[in-house]
């Protein structure tokens, strides 16, 4: 079976973080910089994906699982902390918090 | 026994790591136990050792005790080891029973005192570092002491910290004994560069053998010693400090004058007394300090009013007759007369801590008179000591002491008619101002002060007790060394033999000895008869004496010790304080000033970062990531 090449996963990878980070590093709104995350976690799931699929072996796809798990956690934790967020400070932008008490 | 000797230094010691850890918290009564109870111990087992010392000599009549070494570098062998010979056991008996004399006294007459324990703690580590200084087997260990003494000095003369003017005492005492202390550190340096030991005994073994009598070195060592000994013990011209130490309470006074302090210098002199004859140029300089200081010391005695400062300037000239003695080489006469020294001059001061608590801190002896029947053990305690310290001849143990020194500063062949003659001169002022002191304070009309004061309190035991067993030792302290006109019984030269070398008679016969004796005690009552004239029969005609014109400006001059602390401070301390001033800012302090705004600025910059904003953290973190990616993969 002749696949894709490894090095064109790792690339897309590495785009799909860079997205991801600038999205971390550029957005105000909080629900958008949590969507960044995601997309970081992801190309992070896809380089393991891709280094397991060169190797042939089943633990790019193990790790994978875990991280997808472990996202799902992070957003539920998330998406409560965006609520009480918006509760407190009725906006989505994270630089309202930044007040820090001593 | 003598194995035990360890514990003398170790007991005063202890108690002082004890009461300093926590005798802040403990009731009275039990600091007292472990301050008192400590060198109280040390004095027993000291007793019993000298007792096994002096019933079964050891062999070369010294005993050395090596604890462990202390230090191994580069030929230098420190080791902290301790030498008792006959004269270390003298000093260690007078200086532990004196000591415990004075703490038995301390436990009452600081009752009321804040600081009790710290009162304690000082004065058993002073104890303590001067049976280090004494027991010391190396020049080292010795100097450990020495420093020890002088620290305590200073806490203890600054024990009452909240007047400002007690601890400018304090200070001044510990700068300008550090003065005298610089020019020992560089004798021993000397010393151990040219003859490449401290141990004491091997030391004068090789100077003995290397230095040929009055070559250089042998008189640059003995002179930087001397500097250091004369800082100790206040002699000409670093005596400054001492009347000024009076700031602290009585038992230090005591203790600094009895036992410990600065009778330091004369034992070390005593102890280097070969490189002391090595050197015979620095030997004649020590006898003629000796004399000039006891004359100067002796006027400025006769004019003060305060009752503890009367006292200090005579232990200025008590010990200029210690150091005249040691600089006619009368080495064993210095020591005797330095332990009756510590035993009438504890006791003086012990006496006047009595009638100065009793007047609620009065030190001016104007403001008492007449106490003789409001205190009479006092007084005649009192009046022991003050007959003691005037020579009164044949019954006081003055007597002896001086009347040693006196013959063999005549008799020796270093000695001679001129310093004779300042000795005799001495004693004279001696016992002038000694019983002007006794007529002042306790005879004479009572002053409104004492007939005022609420009935004056029995003195209690603890208070009485060490002033009747020092009044004792003071007047039969001196049958120990009759001389050759009564008896000739030299016991205690004899026992300092195997140490001290004695002193050959380079001129005067017997018929000489008794002539100079009847003269020495014929001056000691004409000075009493003068006190007895002037303060007590014409006290009217003094005081006019005193205010007349022709003697006021000596009279002020005397009462300010001559001028020394005027002097110093023009010369020393001013242009100290001025070059100071001036040199507040100078490159080393911006260098440091320097650092100072180099963090601050540093950390101005940083605190900026730290601003709340979660993106920038986020951006911090990926950059901090990609610096050390970079890191591992391309370096």
């Amino acid at each position: 079976m002749v696949g894709v090449p490894a090095e064109h996963g790792l690339i897309l990878a590495a785009i799909l973080f860079a997205l991801g980070l600038a999205g971390v590093l550029l957005r105000r709104n909080i629900v958008f910089i949590l969507m960044a995350l995601e997309i970081m976690l992801n190309a992070a799931g896809l380089a393991f994906v891709v280094a397991g699929a060169r190797w042939a072996q089943p633990d790019g796809q193990i790790m994978f699982i875990f991280i997808l798990t472990m996202a799902a956690a992070e957003v539920a934790v998330g998406l409560a902390l965006v609520l009480q967020f918006y509760h407190r400070f009725k906006t989505l932008d994270a630089d309202a918090a930044s007040r820090m008490r001593g | 026994m003598l194995t035990l000797l360890w514990l003398i230094p170790a007991l005063p010691l202890a108690g002082f790591l004890v009461l300093v850890s926590g005798g802040r918290n403990w009731s009275r009564p039990a600091v007292a136990a472990i301050g008192v109870g400590s060198v109280g111990l040390s004095a027993l087992v000291a007793v019993a050792v000298g007792a096994s010392f002096m019933l079964a000599p050891p062999q070369g009549e010294a005993y050395t005790q090596s604890l462990w070494t202390w230090m191994d570098v580069a030929g230098l062998n420190a080791r902290i080891a301790l030498r008792l010979d006959a004269l270390a056991l003298v000093m260690v008996l007078v200086v532990a029973v004196v000591s415990l004399l004075i703490h038995w006294y301390s436990a009452e007459f600081m009752i009321e005192e804040e600081g009790y324990g710290r009162f304690f703690a000082y004065m058993n580590l002073f104890v303590g570092s001067m049976l280090v200084l004494v027991l010391a087997d190396n020049l080292l260990l010795l100097y450990l002491g020495w420093e020890g003494v002088g620290l305590c000095s200073y806490l203890l003369i600054g024990f009452w910290y909240k007047e400002p003017a007690n601890g400018r005492a304090a200070q001044k005492a510990f700068i300008v004994t550090r003065v005298g202390d610089a020019a020992m550190a560089i004798g021993l340096f000397l010393l151990f560069n040219h003859l490449g030991t401290l141990q004491i005994q091997e030391l004068l073994h090789r100077a003995g053998q290397q230095w040929p009598a009055g070559s250089g070195l042998a008189v640059a060592a003995a002179a930087l010693l001397l500097g250091g000994a004369v800082g100790k013990s206040a002699q000409l011209p670093l005596q400054t400090w001492l009347p000024d130490a009076m700031a602290g309470p009585s038992p230090v006074s005591a203790l600094i004058h009895a036992a410990t302090m600065v009778t330091a210098g004369v034992y070390l002199i005593a102890r280097m007394n070969v490189l002391f004859t090595l050197a015979p140029v620095v030997q004649s300089a020590v006898a003629v300090i000796g004399a000039l200081t006891l004359l100067l010391a002796g006027f400025s005695a006769l004019v003060q009013s305060d009752i503890k400062r009367v006292l200090a300037y005579s232990t200025i000239s008590q010990i200029g007759y210690m150091f005249l003695a040691l600089g006619v080489g009368a080495w064993s006469a210095a020591i005797f007369h330095f332990m009756i020294h510590a035993f009438f001059k504890a006791l003086l001061f012990l006496a006047a801590g009595v009638v100065i608590l009793r007047l609620h801190h009065e030190h001016d002896m104007f403001r008492m008179g007449g106490l003789r029947r409001r205190m009479p053990a006092v007084f005649w305690t009192f009046l022991i000591g003050c007959a003691s310290l005037s020579a009164v001849p044949l019954v006081t143990a003055g007597f002896y002491s001086k009347d040693l020194i006196l013959w063999q500063a005549w008799s020796s062949p270093a000695g001679g008619p001129w310093l004779f003659a300042a000795g005799l001169v001495g004693a004279f002022i001696t016992s002038a101002y000694a019983f002007r002191m006794v007529f002042i304070t306790f005879c004479g009309e009572p002053q409104p002060l004492v007939t005022q004061s609420s009935p004056l309190p029995r003195t209690g035991t603890s208070l009485a007790g060490p002033l009747v067993i020092l009044a004792a030792a003071s007047v039969v302290g001196g049958f120990v060394e009759l001389p050759a006109t009564l008896g000739h019984r030299p016991l205690f030269s004899d026992f300092l033999g195997s140490v001290l070398p004695s002193v050959r008679a380079a001129r005067g016969s017997a018929a000489t000895e008794l002539a100079l004796q009847v003269v020495s005690a014929a001056v000691c009552l004409a000075g009493i008869g003068l006190a007895y004239a002037m303060f007590l029969r014409q006290r009217a005609y003094a005081e006019s004496l005193a205010r007349s014109a022709w003697t006021r400006p000596l009279h002020r001059f005397w009462f300010g010790g001559w001028g020394f602390d005027w002097l110093y401070d023009r010369l020393f301390v001013r242009p100290i304080v001025w070059f100071a001033r001036i040199d507040k800012n100078d490159f080393i302090d911006s260098l440091y000033q320097g650092v100072a705004w180099l963090s601050e600025r540093c950390h101005r910059l940083l605190s900026r970062t730290q601003n709340g904003r979660l993106r920038w953290y986020a951006m911090g973190i990926s950059a901090g990531a990609v610096i050390v990616i970079a890191i591992v993969v391309w370096l």
